[in-house]
Protein backbone atom coordinates (compact mmCIF):
# COMPACT_ATOMS: atom_id res chain seq x y z
CA UNK A 1 0.00 0.00 0.00
CA UNK A 2 2.73 2.37 1.04
CA UNK A 3 4.76 1.45 -2.03
CA UNK A 4 1.92 2.14 -4.45
CA UNK A 5 1.25 5.49 -2.80
CA UNK A 6 4.91 6.39 -3.20
CA UNK A 7 4.82 5.28 -6.84
CA UNK A 8 1.75 7.39 -7.54
CA UNK A 9 3.48 10.39 -6.04
CA UNK A 10 6.56 9.75 -8.16
CA UNK A 11 4.49 9.50 -11.33
CA UNK A 12 2.69 12.71 -10.45
CA UNK A 13 5.96 14.54 -9.89
CA UNK A 14 7.33 13.27 -13.19
CA UNK A 15 4.19 14.37 -14.99
CA UNK A 16 4.52 17.79 -13.41
CA UNK A 17 8.11 18.12 -14.56
CA UNK A 18 7.29 17.02 -18.13
CA UNK A 19 4.27 19.31 -18.33
CA UNK A 20 6.25 22.35 -17.23
CA UNK A 21 8.94 21.43 -19.75
CA UNK A 22 6.43 21.65 -22.58
CA UNK A 23 7.36 25.09 -23.73
CA UNK A 24 5.22 27.58 -25.57
CA UNK A 25 6.99 26.61 -28.79
CA UNK A 26 6.00 22.99 -28.38
CA UNK A 27 2.42 23.94 -27.66
CA UNK A 28 2.37 26.09 -30.77
CA UNK A 29 3.76 23.19 -32.81
CA UNK A 30 1.13 20.84 -31.42
CA UNK A 31 -1.68 23.26 -32.16
CA UNK A 32 -0.67 23.66 -35.79
CA UNK A 33 0.16 19.97 -36.22
CA UNK A 34 -3.15 18.64 -34.86
CA UNK A 35 -5.26 21.12 -36.84
CA UNK A 36 -3.15 20.28 -39.89
CA UNK A 37 -3.66 16.56 -39.49
CA UNK A 38 -7.42 17.04 -39.65
CA UNK A 39 -7.20 19.40 -42.65
CA UNK A 40 -4.79 17.10 -44.49
CA UNK A 41 -7.33 14.26 -44.21
CA UNK A 42 -10.14 16.36 -45.66
CA UNK A 43 -8.19 18.33 -48.30
CA UNK A 44 -5.13 16.37 -49.39
CA UNK A 45 -5.28 12.72 -48.39
CA UNK A 46 -7.51 11.57 -51.26
CA UNK A 47 -4.76 12.43 -53.74
CA UNK A 48 -1.52 12.25 -51.74
CA UNK A 49 -2.50 9.27 -49.57
CA UNK A 50 -2.65 8.57 -45.83
CA UNK A 51 1.11 8.04 -45.69
CA UNK A 52 1.94 10.76 -48.21
CA UNK A 53 2.71 8.02 -50.71
CA UNK A 54 1.06 9.70 -53.72
CA UNK A 55 -0.41 7.63 -56.55
CA UNK A 56 1.87 6.16 -59.18
CA UNK A 57 3.04 8.95 -61.48
CA UNK A 58 -0.38 10.60 -61.29
CA UNK A 59 0.19 12.32 -57.94
CA UNK A 60 3.63 12.94 -56.38
CA UNK A 61 4.49 11.63 -52.91
CA UNK A 62 5.09 14.08 -50.09
CA UNK A 63 7.89 12.01 -48.62
CA UNK A 64 10.83 13.75 -50.30
CA UNK A 65 12.29 15.69 -47.39
CA UNK A 66 14.99 17.26 -49.59
CA UNK A 67 12.35 18.57 -52.02
CA UNK A 68 10.24 19.98 -49.19
CA UNK A 69 13.27 21.65 -47.62
CA UNK A 70 14.46 23.12 -50.92
CA UNK A 71 11.01 24.44 -51.84
CA UNK A 72 10.12 25.46 -48.29
CA UNK A 73 8.94 28.94 -49.26
CA UNK A 74 6.99 27.78 -52.33
CA UNK A 75 4.80 25.25 -50.48
CA UNK A 76 2.22 27.81 -49.28
CA UNK A 77 1.73 28.98 -52.86
CA UNK A 78 1.40 25.41 -54.14
CA UNK A 79 -1.32 24.66 -51.59
CA UNK A 80 -3.07 27.98 -52.20
CA UNK A 81 -2.94 28.15 -56.00
CA UNK A 82 -2.54 24.53 -56.96
CA UNK A 83 0.02 23.30 -59.45
CA UNK A 84 -0.39 22.81 -63.16
CA UNK A 85 3.01 23.66 -64.61
CA UNK A 86 5.65 21.04 -64.16
CA UNK A 87 8.11 21.49 -61.35
CA UNK A 88 11.76 20.69 -61.83
CA UNK A 89 12.31 17.86 -59.43
CA UNK A 90 15.57 16.29 -58.40
CA UNK A 91 14.09 12.95 -59.45
CA UNK A 92 13.33 14.35 -62.93
CA UNK A 93 9.83 12.87 -62.65
CA UNK A 94 6.72 14.56 -63.99
CA UNK A 95 3.18 13.83 -62.84
CA UNK A 96 0.09 13.36 -64.98
CA UNK A 97 -2.61 14.95 -62.78
CA UNK A 98 -3.02 18.56 -61.79
CA UNK A 99 -3.27 19.86 -58.27
CA UNK A 100 -6.34 22.06 -57.63
CA UNK A 101 -6.23 25.39 -55.76
CA UNK A 102 -7.35 25.54 -52.13
CA UNK A 103 -9.14 28.56 -50.81
CA UNK A 104 -7.86 28.34 -47.23
CA UNK A 105 -6.81 31.02 -44.72
CA UNK A 106 -3.07 31.23 -43.84
CA UNK A 107 -3.63 29.65 -40.42
CA UNK A 108 -5.04 26.51 -42.07
CA UNK A 109 -2.28 26.35 -44.68
CA UNK A 110 0.23 26.70 -41.84
CA UNK A 111 -1.38 23.75 -40.05
CA UNK A 112 -1.32 21.58 -43.16
CA UNK A 113 2.31 22.42 -43.90
CA UNK A 114 3.32 21.80 -40.30
CA UNK A 115 1.67 18.41 -40.55
CA UNK A 116 3.23 17.51 -43.93
CA UNK A 117 6.66 18.79 -42.91
CA UNK A 118 6.64 16.63 -39.80
CA UNK A 119 4.97 13.44 -41.03
CA UNK A 120 5.80 10.71 -43.55
CA UNK A 121 9.42 10.75 -42.36
CA UNK A 122 9.83 14.53 -42.76
CA UNK A 123 10.98 16.68 -39.87
CA UNK A 124 11.43 20.38 -40.56
CA UNK A 125 9.54 21.98 -37.66
CA UNK A 126 6.65 24.37 -37.36
CA UNK A 127 5.25 26.62 -40.10
CA UNK A 128 3.29 29.55 -38.65
CA UNK A 129 0.50 31.73 -40.08
CA UNK A 130 3.02 34.57 -40.34
CA UNK A 131 5.41 32.41 -42.38
CA UNK A 132 2.57 31.48 -44.73
CA UNK A 133 1.33 35.07 -45.09
CA UNK A 134 4.85 36.16 -46.00
CA UNK A 135 5.39 33.34 -48.51
CA UNK A 136 2.01 33.99 -50.14
CA UNK A 137 3.08 37.52 -51.03
CA UNK A 138 5.72 36.11 -53.35
CA UNK A 139 3.53 33.66 -55.24
CA UNK A 140 4.24 33.61 -58.94
CA UNK B 1 -29.76 -28.61 -19.48
CA UNK B 2 -32.24 -26.54 -21.53
CA UNK B 3 -29.76 -23.71 -21.58
CA UNK B 4 -27.11 -26.03 -22.86
CA UNK B 5 -29.30 -27.29 -25.69
CA UNK B 6 -30.17 -23.74 -26.72
CA UNK B 7 -26.51 -22.84 -26.72
CA UNK B 8 -25.61 -25.85 -28.84
CA UNK B 9 -28.44 -25.00 -31.21
CA UNK B 10 -27.21 -21.45 -31.55
CA UNK B 11 -23.67 -22.58 -32.25
CA UNK B 12 -24.87 -24.97 -34.97
CA UNK B 13 -27.05 -22.26 -36.51
CA UNK B 14 -24.17 -19.82 -36.47
CA UNK B 15 -21.83 -22.34 -38.05
CA UNK B 16 -24.39 -23.10 -40.74
CA UNK B 17 -24.81 -19.40 -41.51
CA UNK B 18 -21.12 -18.86 -41.81
CA UNK B 19 -20.79 -21.86 -44.05
CA UNK B 20 -23.39 -20.78 -46.56
CA UNK B 21 -21.94 -17.27 -46.53
CA UNK B 22 -18.58 -18.58 -47.58
CA UNK B 23 -19.93 -20.89 -50.24
CA UNK B 24 -21.90 -18.49 -52.44
CA UNK B 25 -22.43 -14.80 -52.96
CA UNK B 26 -25.94 -13.38 -53.39
CA UNK B 27 -27.28 -12.42 -56.81
CA UNK B 28 -28.47 -8.82 -57.02
CA UNK B 29 -30.87 -7.00 -59.32
CA UNK B 30 -34.34 -7.65 -60.65
CA UNK B 31 -35.40 -11.19 -61.30
CA UNK B 32 -38.10 -12.85 -63.33
CA UNK B 33 -39.35 -16.38 -63.66
CA UNK B 34 -39.90 -18.50 -66.72
CA UNK B 35 -41.58 -21.89 -66.96
CA UNK B 36 -39.58 -24.32 -69.02
CA UNK B 37 -39.95 -28.00 -69.78
CA UNK B 38 -37.07 -30.09 -68.52
CA UNK B 39 -37.11 -33.89 -68.99
CA UNK B 40 -40.84 -33.75 -69.71
CA UNK B 41 -41.54 -31.88 -66.49
CA UNK B 42 -42.57 -28.26 -66.10
CA UNK B 43 -40.07 -26.36 -63.94
CA UNK B 44 -39.78 -22.71 -63.01
CA UNK B 45 -36.48 -21.08 -63.89
CA UNK B 46 -35.28 -17.81 -62.42
CA UNK B 47 -34.08 -15.18 -64.88
CA UNK B 48 -31.60 -12.82 -63.27
CA UNK B 49 -30.75 -9.29 -64.27
CA UNK B 50 -27.63 -9.25 -66.43
CA UNK B 51 -25.38 -6.56 -67.88
CA UNK B 52 -26.55 -5.78 -71.44
CA UNK B 53 -24.23 -5.58 -74.43
CA UNK B 54 -22.12 -2.48 -75.06
CA UNK B 55 -19.46 -1.21 -77.41
CA UNK B 56 -16.58 0.92 -76.13
CA UNK B 57 -12.84 1.34 -76.74
CA UNK B 58 -10.08 0.73 -74.19
CA UNK B 59 -6.85 2.63 -73.48
CA UNK B 60 -5.12 0.81 -76.33
CA UNK B 61 -7.81 1.86 -78.84
CA UNK B 62 -9.16 -1.70 -79.06
CA UNK B 63 -12.88 -2.13 -79.47
CA UNK B 64 -14.40 -3.77 -76.37
CA UNK B 65 -17.84 -5.37 -76.22
CA UNK B 66 -19.67 -7.68 -73.84
CA UNK B 67 -18.09 -10.55 -75.82
CA UNK B 68 -14.58 -9.42 -74.87
CA UNK B 69 -15.52 -10.37 -71.29
CA UNK B 70 -17.04 -13.77 -72.07
CA UNK B 71 -15.86 -16.30 -69.49
CA UNK B 72 -14.52 -13.58 -67.21
CA UNK B 73 -15.35 -12.50 -63.70
CA UNK B 74 -14.95 -8.73 -63.61
CA UNK B 75 -15.12 -5.63 -61.43
CA UNK B 76 -16.62 -2.45 -62.91
CA UNK B 77 -16.50 1.17 -61.81
CA UNK B 78 -17.17 4.68 -63.13
CA UNK B 79 -14.62 7.53 -62.94
CA UNK B 80 -12.96 10.35 -64.87
CA UNK B 81 -9.26 11.15 -65.13
CA UNK B 82 -9.46 14.75 -63.89
CA UNK B 83 -11.65 13.88 -60.90
CA UNK B 84 -10.28 15.84 -57.93
CA UNK B 85 -12.24 14.07 -55.21
CA UNK B 86 -12.91 10.36 -54.81
CA UNK B 87 -11.33 8.82 -57.93
CA UNK B 88 -7.74 8.85 -56.64
CA UNK B 89 -8.94 6.99 -53.53
CA UNK B 90 -10.96 4.54 -55.63
CA UNK B 91 -8.06 3.75 -57.91
CA UNK B 92 -5.50 3.56 -55.11
CA UNK B 93 -7.82 0.85 -53.72
CA UNK B 94 -8.49 -0.72 -57.13
CA UNK B 95 -4.72 -1.15 -57.53
CA UNK B 96 -4.90 -3.56 -54.58
CA UNK B 97 -7.50 -5.64 -56.44
CA UNK B 98 -5.39 -5.41 -59.62
CA UNK B 99 -2.19 -6.48 -57.88
CA UNK B 100 -3.97 -9.41 -56.25
CA UNK B 101 -5.51 -10.82 -59.43
CA UNK B 102 -3.66 -9.34 -62.44
CA UNK B 103 -1.98 -12.64 -63.24
CA UNK B 104 -4.96 -14.96 -62.89
CA UNK B 105 -6.87 -15.97 -66.03
CA UNK B 106 -10.48 -14.92 -66.63
CA UNK B 107 -10.40 -11.90 -64.37
CA UNK B 108 -10.70 -8.26 -65.44
CA UNK B 109 -11.31 -4.77 -64.16
CA UNK B 110 -13.16 -2.25 -66.33
CA UNK B 111 -13.31 1.45 -65.45
CA UNK B 112 -15.77 3.50 -67.49
CA UNK B 113 -14.93 7.17 -68.04
CA UNK B 114 -17.98 9.37 -67.46
CA UNK B 115 -16.17 12.28 -69.16
CA UNK B 116 -15.56 10.80 -72.64
CA UNK B 117 -15.18 14.27 -74.17
CA UNK B 118 -11.96 14.89 -72.24
CA UNK B 119 -10.89 11.29 -71.65
CA UNK B 120 -9.77 10.28 -75.12
CA UNK B 121 -7.92 7.02 -75.75
CA UNK B 122 -4.61 8.92 -75.50
CA UNK B 123 -5.62 10.50 -72.15
CA UNK B 124 -6.73 7.12 -70.80
CA UNK B 125 -3.42 5.54 -71.86
CA UNK B 126 -1.48 8.27 -70.10
CA UNK B 127 -3.62 7.76 -66.99
CA UNK B 128 -3.07 3.98 -67.13
CA UNK B 129 0.68 4.55 -67.36
CA UNK B 130 0.43 6.94 -64.42
CA UNK B 131 -1.34 4.29 -62.37
CA UNK B 132 1.40 1.87 -63.36
CA UNK B 133 -0.92 -0.66 -64.97
CA UNK B 134 -0.16 -2.60 -68.14
CA UNK B 135 -1.41 -5.63 -70.03
CA UNK B 136 -5.06 -6.51 -70.40
CA UNK B 137 -6.36 -7.16 -66.90
CA UNK B 138 -7.52 -3.55 -66.30
CA UNK B 139 -9.24 -1.71 -69.11
CA UNK B 140 -10.15 1.98 -69.04
CA UNK B 141 -13.14 2.41 -71.33
CA UNK B 142 -14.34 5.31 -73.41
CA UNK B 143 -17.56 5.48 -75.40
CA UNK B 144 -20.61 7.57 -76.21
CA UNK B 145 -21.63 9.50 -73.12
CA UNK B 146 -25.28 8.42 -73.30
CA UNK B 147 -24.27 4.77 -73.70
CA UNK B 148 -22.05 4.95 -70.61
CA UNK B 149 -24.63 6.81 -68.53
CA UNK B 150 -27.43 4.44 -69.54
CA UNK B 151 -25.26 1.41 -68.84
CA UNK B 152 -24.56 2.69 -65.31
CA UNK B 153 -28.20 1.85 -64.42
CA UNK B 154 -27.59 -1.82 -65.24
CA UNK B 155 -24.79 -1.86 -62.67
CA UNK B 156 -27.19 -0.40 -60.07
CA UNK B 157 -24.99 2.65 -59.53
CA UNK B 158 -26.21 6.20 -59.34
CA UNK B 159 -26.55 7.82 -62.76
CA UNK B 160 -23.68 10.33 -63.09
CA UNK B 161 -24.62 14.00 -63.15
CA UNK B 162 -22.71 17.03 -64.34
CA UNK B 163 -22.29 19.90 -61.93
CA UNK B 164 -20.45 23.16 -62.23
CA UNK B 165 -18.29 22.70 -59.18
CA UNK B 166 -17.31 19.05 -58.95
CA UNK B 167 -17.55 18.59 -62.72
CA UNK B 168 -19.28 15.24 -62.35
CA UNK B 169 -21.13 13.69 -59.45
CA UNK B 170 -21.01 9.93 -59.26
CA UNK B 171 -20.69 7.27 -56.62
CA UNK B 172 -17.52 5.31 -55.96
CA UNK B 173 -18.97 1.82 -56.11
CA UNK B 174 -17.06 -1.23 -57.33
CA UNK B 175 -19.45 -3.81 -58.85
CA UNK B 176 -18.59 -7.51 -59.02
CA UNK B 177 -19.94 -9.37 -62.08
CA UNK B 178 -19.89 -13.14 -62.56
CA UNK B 179 -19.35 -15.20 -65.72
CA UNK B 180 -23.10 -15.14 -66.39
CA UNK B 181 -22.96 -11.30 -66.34
CA UNK B 182 -24.95 -11.15 -63.10
CA UNK B 183 -24.27 -8.71 -60.26
CA UNK B 184 -22.76 -10.54 -57.29
CA UNK B 185 -21.53 -7.70 -55.10
CA UNK B 186 -21.37 -3.95 -54.63
CA UNK B 187 -18.60 -2.28 -52.61
CA UNK B 188 -17.68 1.26 -51.59
CA UNK B 189 -14.44 1.77 -53.53
CA UNK B 190 -13.34 4.54 -51.17
CA UNK B 191 -13.41 2.26 -48.11
CA UNK B 192 -10.39 0.00 -47.54
CA UNK B 193 -12.44 -2.52 -45.54
CA UNK B 194 -15.03 -2.83 -48.30
CA UNK B 195 -12.26 -3.34 -50.83
CA UNK B 196 -10.75 -6.09 -48.67
CA UNK B 197 -14.20 -7.72 -48.69
CA UNK B 198 -14.27 -7.45 -52.50
CA UNK B 199 -10.86 -9.14 -52.76
CA UNK B 200 -12.15 -12.00 -50.59
CA UNK B 201 -15.42 -12.24 -52.55
CA UNK B 202 -13.58 -12.52 -55.87
CA UNK B 203 -11.84 -15.57 -54.45
CA UNK B 204 -15.19 -17.06 -53.43
CA UNK B 205 -16.67 -16.34 -56.84
CA UNK B 206 -13.71 -17.87 -58.64
CA UNK B 207 -14.18 -21.03 -56.59
CA UNK B 208 -17.86 -21.26 -57.51
CA UNK B 209 -18.12 -24.13 -59.96
CA UNK B 210 -21.79 -24.82 -60.56
CA UNK B 211 -23.51 -22.29 -62.77
CA UNK B 212 -26.92 -23.03 -61.28
CA UNK B 213 -27.16 -21.47 -57.85
CA UNK B 214 -30.07 -22.21 -55.60
CA UNK B 215 -31.56 -19.07 -54.12
C1 LIG C 1 -6.80 16.41 -56.84
C2 LIG C 1 -5.62 15.84 -56.27
C3 LIG C 1 -4.77 16.66 -55.31
C4 LIG C 1 -5.16 17.24 -54.11
C5 LIG C 1 -6.55 17.23 -53.48
C6 LIG C 1 -3.97 17.82 -53.55
N1 LIG C 1 -2.90 17.64 -54.39
FE1 LIG C 1 -0.99 18.27 -54.08
N2 LIG C 1 -0.48 17.66 -55.92
C7 LIG C 1 -1.29 16.98 -56.81
C8 LIG C 1 -0.59 16.81 -58.07
C9 LIG C 1 -1.13 16.08 -59.28
C10 LIG C 1 0.67 17.43 -57.94
C11 LIG C 1 1.77 17.57 -59.01
C12 LIG C 1 1.32 18.62 -60.01
C13 LIG C 1 2.27 18.83 -61.13
O1 LIG C 1 3.44 18.43 -61.02
O2 LIG C 1 1.87 19.46 -62.11
C14 LIG C 1 0.70 17.93 -56.56
C15 LIG C 1 1.82 18.59 -56.01
C16 LIG C 1 1.93 18.93 -54.68
C17 LIG C 1 3.13 19.42 -54.04
C18 LIG C 1 4.47 19.63 -54.68
C19 LIG C 1 5.29 18.39 -54.49
C20 LIG C 1 5.77 17.81 -55.77
O3 LIG C 1 6.67 16.97 -55.74
O4 LIG C 1 5.24 18.21 -56.82
C21 LIG C 1 2.83 19.65 -52.73
C22 LIG C 1 3.76 20.15 -51.63
C23 LIG C 1 1.44 19.30 -52.55
N3 LIG C 1 0.92 18.86 -53.74
C24 LIG C 1 0.77 19.40 -51.36
C25 LIG C 1 -0.62 19.25 -51.24
C26 LIG C 1 -1.35 19.59 -50.05
C27 LIG C 1 -0.72 20.08 -48.75
C28 LIG C 1 -2.67 19.36 -50.32
C29 LIG C 1 -3.87 19.62 -49.41
C30 LIG C 1 -4.11 21.00 -49.11
C31 LIG C 1 -2.75 18.86 -51.69
N4 LIG C 1 -1.48 18.82 -52.20
C32 LIG C 1 -3.93 18.48 -52.32
C33 LIG C 1 -2.57 16.55 -56.56
C34 LIG C 1 -3.35 16.94 -55.47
Amino acid sequence: MKLSAALTLLVLICCGIIASCTSDAELEFKRYYLAGERLYKSHCQNCHGAKGEGLGTLVPPLTDAAFLQKNKHRLACIVNLGLTDELLRVSGKTYVSKMPANNLPPVDIAGILTYVNNSFGNKTGVVTSDDVAKDLEDCK
Amino acid sequence: MRKLTTLAGLIILFAACRNSEQATLPIYGNRDTKTVTKDGKEVVDTIYQTIPDFKFVNQYGDSITQKSLNGDIYVADFFFTTCPSICPIMHRNMLKVYNEYKNVPNFKIISHSIDPKHDSVAVLKKYADGLGISGNSWWLLQGKKDDIYNLSASYLVRRPEESAKELFIHDGLFILIDKQKRIRGSYDGTDEKEVARLIADIKTLRAETNTEIAQ
